[in-house]
């Protein structure tokens, strides 16, 4: 544990970075201490990966500076941050999955002996190299056939031996399993002994409180708090994540619908859906009319949830039932055929198809449901496309433009006009509302509205809160990627859901 | 099919005035103003061609059958024009099909073995005419299959999947003949590559039904607009329920069921199928003619017109080179020229920088005006 005291071992100070007029970075400070583990944390857009991209000379940065041990650097590129002494290792790991083990650790440096490259002398090194952090592999075998846990380890000791001082891990624990986290932390505990300074990004909480000693808050570009982890409640954390004040009550809720009411039959019940890595076991129950709201920070398991549900990923167990009916959701298409619906979160690669024009990609959805040789025609075609520019305001001088050169909001607006044409039961909307203008914001919520009121089911994954409390008649709260609770009725709160991300 | 187009939101608007008319042009050119250049190299390279040989453009009646350059072009261009249909469609997927040359091979030597037999006196219905280009075709058909299958269901790189059946290919064919090169008499097969119908040769006729058909049969469904939409995102189309194997499988047997007979038309030609030969390079000028004519090897939007129009250009070029007085080892380097500089005009880039080079000229005549 290391007190201020100490020298720091990086100085960020004032640090400020604009893209095309958007600043991702503003004056931001960061202090890392030797022997330290310091995570820093923010939602989607907060400036997290700008950061460690500016740190280690990937960006650029416009205004401010970084300080090594006292003396003012300037990287030029991830090598030559590598030559001072900052090392990242990233999610995709950027080793080579044929070489083994040994010759990971030292591609581009083999030990030689007599001016030739010693496989003997490279493999006893490696040995003894992972020896100090109690991993013992056999290190002549292909680093492909080892887990992603021990990958990540192989890349993080490659990096400290290369006389790394500050270690950046970039959601280094994403993807492994909590038997494999706990290797993860226990080389990290010994890096800490060593004195390395390690800086954290990660999604999850639990893992935030077990392993590190101060926390950095960023949000919009903009450092909110730095705190000590033992320090800083859970509560406190999230609302600073967030950009809420806890006593804050926003929103109102304005359709409900009341558990129990006869009128409103359960349209989906999914009883114990599950996939290793991705979510673990959860029901989950939609009626007719009703929109469920999904909340947890990122990474938390909501989109995920969603791709279970329309079959994106099968999930492993677990049973799904549509109007009682049990039935197998094992692709899009089925879930289609169910009369499921989803707009992605990454409308760009999940969602549009750019070079087709709005049209075409209005009467995608319902084309593919149709069959290719039950042809819609043109007229209808443009009738659809028509009609659905009107009622969800799309602005564009006409259908046939390739659907690319819309702007955000109204791309969005394509996107859930293709299901609308469609005219599904259950509409999944992933992040509907990010990235798009205020006004188109606004109408995308009311369309929200309008659905259910119309009768069809919503689930609705956003990490803006107080929209998800403003539409939700049923709040299901999740955190690293478990479900926790639900919230109904008066219980939906700003308050109430961070309450329940922060619980332990 | 009611309930589903039944109306969500809005009732349909009866104020709004209807568009006169579906019919656009720009909907048969698919690929913008791609389709302008296209053509206009075409009508270029036939004007070079007419300068070269003054006798081009001329076409005679002799015996009944419609000779000149021109009609040779057209004649040359069917089997290209037939492989660059199917090529399209595999193209707008974002895969590729090497193995059509091959393909050809094979389907040229069942056809000639099975006629053989015919000749040789054999009664069995199968080895009718009638029923050899059936079977011919089918085998096609299940070539393509085979590719499809290895594409769409084994998700194996179309290059890789296609470069097996191009190298497997002749050797099928070798074997199907047995090493040799049957020759064959038969009138109807023979038809297929020397056939004239008022005085125009049967292929022709061939390649342009083949076109109508395969047009219609994609613009006319939503094939068309599901295999382009495969090919510009497969990821959203397959979370906007479209069957991308279904598909896939589809483009790789028409382009299968094209090159058998562009097979059947190369061997009618000679009446002998050359399982070495028949088809030899010909999957890279179907490649040639669909890049020409706009389609995108990274998949899309796609051109069936265009593309035929590419195997056009590419065919005319070929004759120019033929009946001009070059040296015949210069041929391919000239046409490898040429087809850079079809593609240079089609390039967005290219263009650009021509106009920056031009600006300067623009420039002054401003200051002078």
């Amino acid at each position: 544990m290391s007190t201020n005291e100490q020298p720091a071992l990086l100085e960020v100070r004032g640090l400020t970075k604009t893209f095309t007029a958007t600043p991702a970075l503003s004056e931001v400070d960061f202090t890392l201490y030797p022997g330290e583990v310091h995570a820093v944390l923010g939602e989607n857009g907060a400036g997290k990966s700008t950061l460690i991209k500016v740190i280690t000379g990937v960006y650029k940065r416009d205004a401010g500076t970084i300080r090594l041990n006292g003396k003012l650097i300037e990287p030029r590129s991830p090598g030559h941050a590598q030559e001072l002494g900052i090392s990242a290792v990233y999610q995709e790991i950027n080793l080579i999955p044929t070489l083994s083990v040994a010759e990971n650790l030292y591609v581009g440096r083999q030990p030689r002996f007599l001016g030739m490259v010693s496989m003997q002398l490279m493999n006893k090194k490696a040995r003894k190299l992972l020896k100090t952090f109690n991993i013992d592999i056999d290190v002549t075998r292909d680093l492909s056939s080892y887990s992603i846990a021990i990958q990540q380890i192989v890349a993080i000791v490659r990096g400290v031996d290369l006389s790394a001082k500050i270690l950046i891990l970039d959601e280094p624990t994403s993807s492994l399993d909590r038997h494999e986290v706990e290797t993860l932390f226990s080389v990290i505990r010994s890096l800490e002994e060593h004195g390395i300074g390690i800086l954290l990004i990660t999604h999850f909480l639990d893992q935030v409180y077990e392993i590190s000693d101060r926390i950095t808050v960023l949000r919009n570009g903009r450092k909110v708090g730095e705190h000590l982890t033992k320090e800083l409640p859970r509560a406190k954390l999230i609302s600073e994540m967030l950009g809420r004040e806890f006593t804050e009550t926003l929103g109102k809720r304005s359709n409900q619908i009341t558990n129990g009411d006869s009128k409103h039959d359960t349209f989906l019940d999914i009883k114990g859906f599950a996939k290793r890595g991705m979510i673990e076991p959860f029901d989950l129950e939609i009626k007719k009319g009703e929109i469920v709201g999904l909340a947890g920070l990122l990474g938390s398991g909501r989109t995920e949830m969603g791709h279970l549900v329309f079959g994106i990923n099968r999930s492993e167990k677990g049973e799904a039932f549509v109007e009682s009916k049990k039935v197998k959701i094992s692709s899009p298409r089925k879930a289609i055929r169910y009369g499921f619906g989803l707009c992605p979160e990454d409308r760009k690669v999940e969602g549009l198809i750019a070079d087709l024009t709005i049209r075409e990609n209005i009467i995608l959805a319902l084309q593919a449901k149709l069959g290719w040789y039950r042809h819609i025609p043109y007229k209808r075609q443009e009738q659809y496309a028509d009609e659905m520019i009107e009622a969800l305001h799309i602005v564009t001088t006409d259908a046939e433009k390739p659907v690319r050169e819309l702007s955000g909001g109204n791309q969005q607006k394509v996107i859930l006009a293709r299901w609308l044409v469609s005219n599904p039961e259950l509409l999944i909307l992933d992040e509907p509302t990010r990235g798009i203008d205020i006004g188109a914001h606004a109408e995308i919520i009311n369309i929200i509205k309008r659905l259910a009121k119309e009768g069809k089911a919503l689930m609705v994954i956003s990490s803006e809160l107080a929209e998800v409390v403003d539409y939700s008649d049923r709040v299901v709260v999740l955190r690293d990627r478990k479900k926790l609770t639900e919230l109904t009725g008066d219980e939906i709160s700003e308050d109430a859901i961070m309450q329940a991300i922060a619980e332990k | 099919m009611v309930e589903m187009e039944k109306q969500v939101l809005t009732p349909v608007n009866e104020n709004k005035p209807q568009k006169a008319t579906n019919f656009k042009w720009r909907n048969i050119f698919r690929g913008d103003n791609r389709a302008l250049w296209t053509i206009l190299a075409l009508i270029i390279i036939l004007l070079v061609d007419r300068m070269v040989s003054p006798t081009f453009f001329t076409v005679r009646m002799i015996n009944g059958r419609l000779t000149g350059s021109l009609i040779n072009t057209l004649d040359g261009a069917a089997p290209i024009m037939l492989l660059s249909i199917g090529m399209t469609l595999v193209i707008a997927t974002k895969g590729v099909d090497l193995s059509v040359g091959a393909v050809m091979a094979i389907c040229a030597a069942v056809s000639a073995v099975l006629i053989n037999r015919h000749e040789a006196g054999s009664d069995n219905i199968l080895y009718y005419p009638g029923f050899v280009i059936a079977i011919a075709i089918l085998v096609g058909a299940l070539c393509g299959l085979w590719n499809g299958v290895l594409v769409a269901l084994f998700d194996i790189q179309p290059i890789i999947a296609t470069l097996i059946l191009m190298v497997a290919g002749r050797g099928i064919a070798q074997m199907i003949t047995d090493g040799q090169s049957p020759t064959y008499t038969d009138e109807t097969l023979a038809f297929m590559g020397q056939g004239t119908i008022l005085g125009m040769p049967f292929p022709v006729y061939v390649a342009a039904i083949a076109l109508v058909v395969v047009y219609l049969l994609v613009r006319r469904t939503a094939l068309g607009l599901l295999i382009e939409s495969v090919g510009i995102n497969a990821k959203a189309s397959h979370y906007t329920g479209v069957n991308a194997t279904v598909i896939k499988l589809f483009v790789y047997i028409i382009s299968g069921i094209c090159a058998a007979i562009a097979g059947l038309i190369v061997a009618g030609e000679n009446t002998y199928a050359d399982p070495h030969t028949a088809g030899m390079w010909s999957e890279l000028d179907a490649i040639v003619a669909v890049v020409i004519g706009g389609t995108l090897l990274s998949g899309g939007r796609f051109s069936l017109v265009l593309s035929a129009m590419g195997a056009l250009i590419i065919q005319s070029l070929r004759i120019g080179l033929y009946i001009s007085d070059l040296h015949p080892n210069a041929n391919l380097v000239v046409k490898a020229i040429v087809i850079l500089l079809v593609l240079l005009l089609q390039s967005k880039e290219f263009k650009q920088a021509v106009g920056r080079l031009f600006k300067p000229v623009l420039k002054l005549r401003a200051v002078f005006k």
